[in-house]
């Protein structure tokens, strides 16, 4: 458990100066300045609506941004970034020739990624609420302080998180399998698009597309229409996300088992 | 107990249907400084990632202290630190940072990251980006991250690369310190021989996979049979005399003839004998192969 931390403190220290970090960080900050932005200067349109509505349309509009496109995105850029910095340094022979199990340093990475994408859907959380009281400071009119959303967009959140589990998984395998940006970033964004369509267009196989979990999940929020108490986390493709996530996980550790450093 | 840091029985790799390592009994003793030569392509990288772990041996081929590598790969691995082809590094982080990772990674304290850059004489670039460092200082840091763990082997891959005569000549200061006051046994890679030989107490040659020679430098040295160079005025006529006297001619150029040494007085009656039949002797002396061509002897043997 000891190489597991610290091979885990070990992918923070390393990748705390790089992009990928920092973009799990500054990209929620972003998107919720935009939206805030976006919310000011539309705040007479959108004075009539009850505080209920206003945050489901603040936080559908960022859910909406970040579930179809961004997040696969994000998850396929942070696993290629995180695993690239052993390709790129030629890292990987001293990492497996240290007094270490393969399994901490594969689980480390793991679920560094995993933690990543986390926080990015923590800081969501956090920003969405921030930045929905602040618009309030500025647009008194906009009454969001009249209703305690926190709850739910933390459940909103939770669900996009889970939804992202089966693309780390297959991602990081992908990245495992190829030293190459454009094989799984590729194959990533094809299967992203395919996953938009298909729960688009309702696809009677759609849940077993891992790809399509966030927009599905997208959709699931979107269908509550502000009724909250609508929503299920634990629906079929958050399931099926884990599952998938599992299945492929253990596949890589056979993978990472046997791989020789030529 | 064995007495090897390294040992290999019989130990054969291939990739693919291509033979990488064949047949290799490496013994390494402990204390020594071992050096592993051969020319480019010869197998040594392949060996030394075998050593590691890196490349998967069969059981019971590769011992580290006596142990099976396999069986035994984290405690082996703890008692080993490696430079293996160019420098691992992050090129991200600044030197003094890739040595705190290792840090953080084997549960050293981080104060020996100073100590270590001190070694290799970074102190002064510990803050520099890895990735701007020059062939020189990435070496000298990948030096550092294989000692600071303080390891009793040291599995070295061509460190050298890439140095100034400075830089080689601290590297190999550095080898000898570490091998006589800290009792650390290194296994050190080259294609160049002059190298090793001023550093190395014992030598293992290889070449297509195969080692041809493994021994110590004297033994190596004890390989190479010393000749008698004549320079004269008629090196046919001389040649004519030595073969008559039963001398075996080794070579034959434009102005010189060599001669197997075989002790001195017989190259006193050598002497003698030329000056007796009316040749002219501009010069006799005895020679030895230097270990230069020793190496390239044993290498196109096979």
């Amino acid at each position: 458990m000891r190489s597991f931390f610290v091979s885990l403190t070990s992918e923070f220290y390393k990748s705390r100066k790089t992009l990928a970090f920092w973009s799990a960080i500054l990209l929620p900050l972003v998107i919720c300045i935009l939206m805030s932005w976006g919310f000011i200067s539309q705040a007479t349109k959108l004075a009539h609506n009850p505080a209920p509505m206003l945050w489901f349309r603040y936080i559908s509009a960022i859910v909406g941004v970040m579930g179809v496109l961004l997040l696969p995105v994000l998850v396929i850029y942070n696993t290629y970034a995180i695993t690239n910095m052993e390709y790129k340094g030629d890292t990987w022979k001293s990492l497996f020739s240290l007094p270490l199990p393969k399994l901490s340093i594969y689980a480390s990475k793991y679920v560094y990624i995993v933690f990543l994408t986390f926080i990015t859907m923590l800081l969501f959380g956090v920003f969405i609420i921030l930045t929905g009281h602040g618009i309030q400071l500025i647009k008194p009119e906009l009454k969001f302080g009249d209703y305690n959303a926190n709850n739910i967009i933390f459940r909103f959140f939770s669900k996009l998180f889970l939804s992202a589990i089966g693309i780390i998984s297959i991602q990081f395998l992908m990245n495992l399998m190829w030293n190459d940006f454009l094989k799984p970033f590729g194959i990533g964004f094809l299967l992203t698009i395919m996953g938009i369509i298909t729960a688009n267009v309702n696809w009677k196989y759609v849940d077993y597309l891992p790809y399509a979990y966030p927009n599905l999940t997208v959709t699931n929020i979107m269908h509550t229409k502000g009724d909250f108490n609508k929503m299920i986390i634990f629906d079929q493709a958050i399931y099926n996300s884990l599952i998938c996530g599992v299945v492929v996980f253990i596949i890589g550790y056979f993978l990472v088992a046997k791989k020789t450093i030529k | 107990m064995s007495n090897f840091a390294i040992e290999t029985v019989g130990l054969t790799y291939n990739f693919g249907s291509q033979t990488v390592v064949k047949d290799l009994s490496l013994q390494v003793p402990k204390g020594s400084i071992y050096g592993f030569l051969g020319p480019n392509g010869a197998g040594k990288t392949t060996t030394i990632k075998i050593l590691l772990n890196l490349l998967k041996s069969p059981a019971d081929q590769v011992f580290i202290f006596g142990k099976d590598i396999n069986s035994n790969r984290i405690a082996s691995l703890k008692r080993m630190g490696a430079l293996v082809e160019q420098p691992a590094i992050y090129g991200h982080l600044t030197g003094k940072e890739n040595l705190v990772n290792r840090c953080i990674l084997l549960g050293i304290r981080k104060s020996k990251c100073a100590e270590m850059l001190s070694l290799v004489g970074l102190t002064d670039a510990a803050d520099k980006k890895a990735g701007k460092y020059s062939l020189g200082m990435k070496q000298r840091l990948g030096i550092a991250l294989a000692l600071v763990s303080d390891p009793e082997l040291l599995l070295l891959d061509e460190p050298t690369n890439g140095l100034d005569p400075n830089g080689i000549i601290e590297i190999r200061n550095l080898m000898i310190e570490l091998a006589t006051k800290h009792q650390k046994t290194i296994l050190v890679s080259s294609h160049l021989l002059a190298e090793i030989e001023r550093t190395a107490t014992h030598v293992g040659i290889i070449n297509k996979g195969e080692l041809l020679f493994q021994g110590t430098i004297n033994d190596l040295h004890s390989l190479s049979k010393p000749t008698i160079k004549i320079e004269t005025n008629d090196l046919e006529k001389t040649s004519a005399i030595l073969i008559n006297a039963g001398a075996e001619i080794v070579q034959k150029e434009e102005h010189t003839i060599s001669i197997t040494f075989k002790n001195k007085e017989d190259m006193g009656y050598l002497n003698t004998l030329l000056v007796q039949n009316g040749i002219t002797v501009y010069a006799i002396s005895k020679e030895r192969k230097d270990l230069e061509n020793l190496f390239l002897d044993i290498t196109s043997k096979n």
